[in-house]
């Protein structure tokens, strides 16, 4: 095999930005944990955790940068290092969310017991689900699992108006209730952005496979 | 691939050295006022290729040619076409710069006063010399040696030699091979501005030249089966992005054999 260090590198980049998916993936786990237990500590520890994720993210794209100016990759090599460098940045975002959340729990604070909306978690779950299948479609190049990744998009999107519509027809009822109600409005909303990330991450693995770059359709959505 | 305004075509083209085949029936289209490049592994014909768009094999007495090559309809290879009429209008700039050991005027002015070129051969040889980007670096100095002049600007006076006979194709084998960086990145500018009114044709070695410079790109390879295959040809963007055949990707991304 030619180029066989070119290629060690290529597959530390990928072992690395799988870490950077398991740091997110903790982090919103935490979040969404702080958030109904009313954990302030573990709410600050997301918040500054935020942090390591960063970095993380910023050591990936010199690794992308440095490869790019000393291999001069083409073809799918240069697809590949492309898509790195873009889900590094998704991945990061997401991590910006789970902070989001973790500084909610802070001001939520813990001496008014609020429920939280059941969707919540439950969106936070599908979230996960999707971050770690999306990551799962880039090692394994499969873009079958890029498309479902795509396609669970929509239950994240519906749960998200049921728990806004909930809310609102909450801060009706309870106008006590109407702060904490509107901190939960921007869970849901980090939630659904979290999700809309896995997509784009998603895209990016179609942008590997096929080389197509943009919005993905389905080939049925193509032909209509 | 939008449509392509051909300018040179090869049909079912093959090239023998005596028994043995060199390139093997290759049906490829050469865009007018672009730059085409033709890269692929050591051997693999792009070189014996090249030389037949201007019957450069002629001169090889074992070289023998099947096929067509078009050049704007006419047949190259037809039994009334003159080779050297031929390589006026498809000029080539070689490996090495190969200047004449003659002035760098007397150079430029080589070609047209064979051709017995009438008109005002100074106003020809400066406008050859600028078209070649030259002309500010030697203008003061036509009469030195074309020898006295670097590796980069020998080659610069090669081009402006073969754009002085004012041919419509320029084959280009390796012209930079020789060179530094700096001086290739000189020709490949060059080329860039000489596409826009002569269609290029280049072999290279250089994967990142040819994704630089070239508008569209063709990938011969050899088997131990089959020499000198055309196997992709595309516009370069699409080939060094999202080359279709496997075996263009395995070369282009440097994990051929």
């Amino acid at each position: 095999m030619v180029r066989a260090d070119f290629d060690r590198n290529l597959e530390e980049l990928e072992a690395e930005l799988l870490l950077l998916g398991e740091m997110v993936e903790k982090a919103i786990v935490k979040s969404m944990d702080a958030l109904e237990r009313r954990d302030l500590t573990l709410a600050y520890e997301v918040v500054v955790e935020d942090d390591l994720i960063d970095e993380k993210r910023f050591e990936l794209e010199e690794r992308c940068i440095d490869l790019i100016a000393t291999q001069q990759p083409l073809a799918v090599d240069l697809r590949t290092l492309l898509a790195v460098l873009h889900i590094a940045v998704e991945l990061e975002r997401m991590g910006d969310y789970a902070e989001g959340i973790g500084k909610i729990c802070m001001i939520i604070g813990d001496d008014e017991p609020v429920e939280t909306p059941k969707q919540l978690p439950q969106m936070a779950r599908m979230g996960v689900t999707m971050l770690r299948r999306s990551l799962k479609s880039l090692m394994d190049r499969d873009t079958d699992l890029a498309n479902d990744v795509w396609d669970s998009d929509d239950e994240v999107d519906a749960l998200y108006d049921g728990v806004c519509r909930q809310i609102f027809l909450d801060m009706g009822q309870h106008p006590k209730t109407i702060e904490a109600a509107t901190h939960f409005l921007w869970v849901a909303h980090d939630l659904e952005r979290i999700a809309d990330r896995a997509t784009n991450i998603a895209e990016r693995v179609i942008f590997v496979v096929t080389g197509r770059i943009g919005r993905y359709k389905r080939p049925s959505e193509e032909t209509g | 691939m939008q449509d392509l305004d051909p300018i040179l075509q090869t049909r079912g083209l093959s090239v023998y050295y005596d028994a043995k085949k060199a390139v093997t029936d290759v049906d490829l289209d050469m865009a007018r006022n672009r730059i085409t490049a033709i890269i692929g592994p050591s051997g693999c014909g792009k070189s014996t290729l090249l030389r037949c768009f201007n019957r450069m094999n002629d001169l090889i007495p074992s070289a023998r040619v099947e096929g067509q090559v078009l050049f704007d309809g006419l047949d190259l290879y037809g039994h009334d076409v003159d080779p050297t009429e031929i390589r006026y209008e498809i000029g080539m700039v070689f490996q090495r710069p190969n200047p004449f050991p003659k002035s760098i005027y007397d150079n430029v002015a080589f070609g047209p006063r064979i051709n017995g070129f009438q008109g005002d051969i100074s106003e020809l040889v400066e406008r050859s010399l600028v078209r070649a980007a030259l002309w500010d670096e030697v203008k003061d100095r036509l009469k030195a040696s074309a020898l006295s002049l670097s590796g980069g600007q020998q080659q610069r006076l090669c081009i402006a030699r073969a754009l002085a006979v004012e041919p419509r194709v320029i084959l280009m084998d390796e012209p930079c091979s020789a060179l530094d960086p700096i001086a290739t990145l000189a020709i490949e500018e060059l080329m860039r501005e000489l596409s826009e009114d002569y269609s290029i044709v280049i072999v290279t070695h250089n994967m990142q030249q040819a994704a630089r410079v070239s508008h569209y790109t063709a990938f011969l390879m050899v088997e131990e089966a089959r020499v000198g295959f055309l196997v992709e040809f595309g516009e370069s963007r699409q080939i060094f992005t999202n080359p279709k055949d496997e075996r263009t990707e395995a070369y282009i991304t440097g994990r051929f054999g």
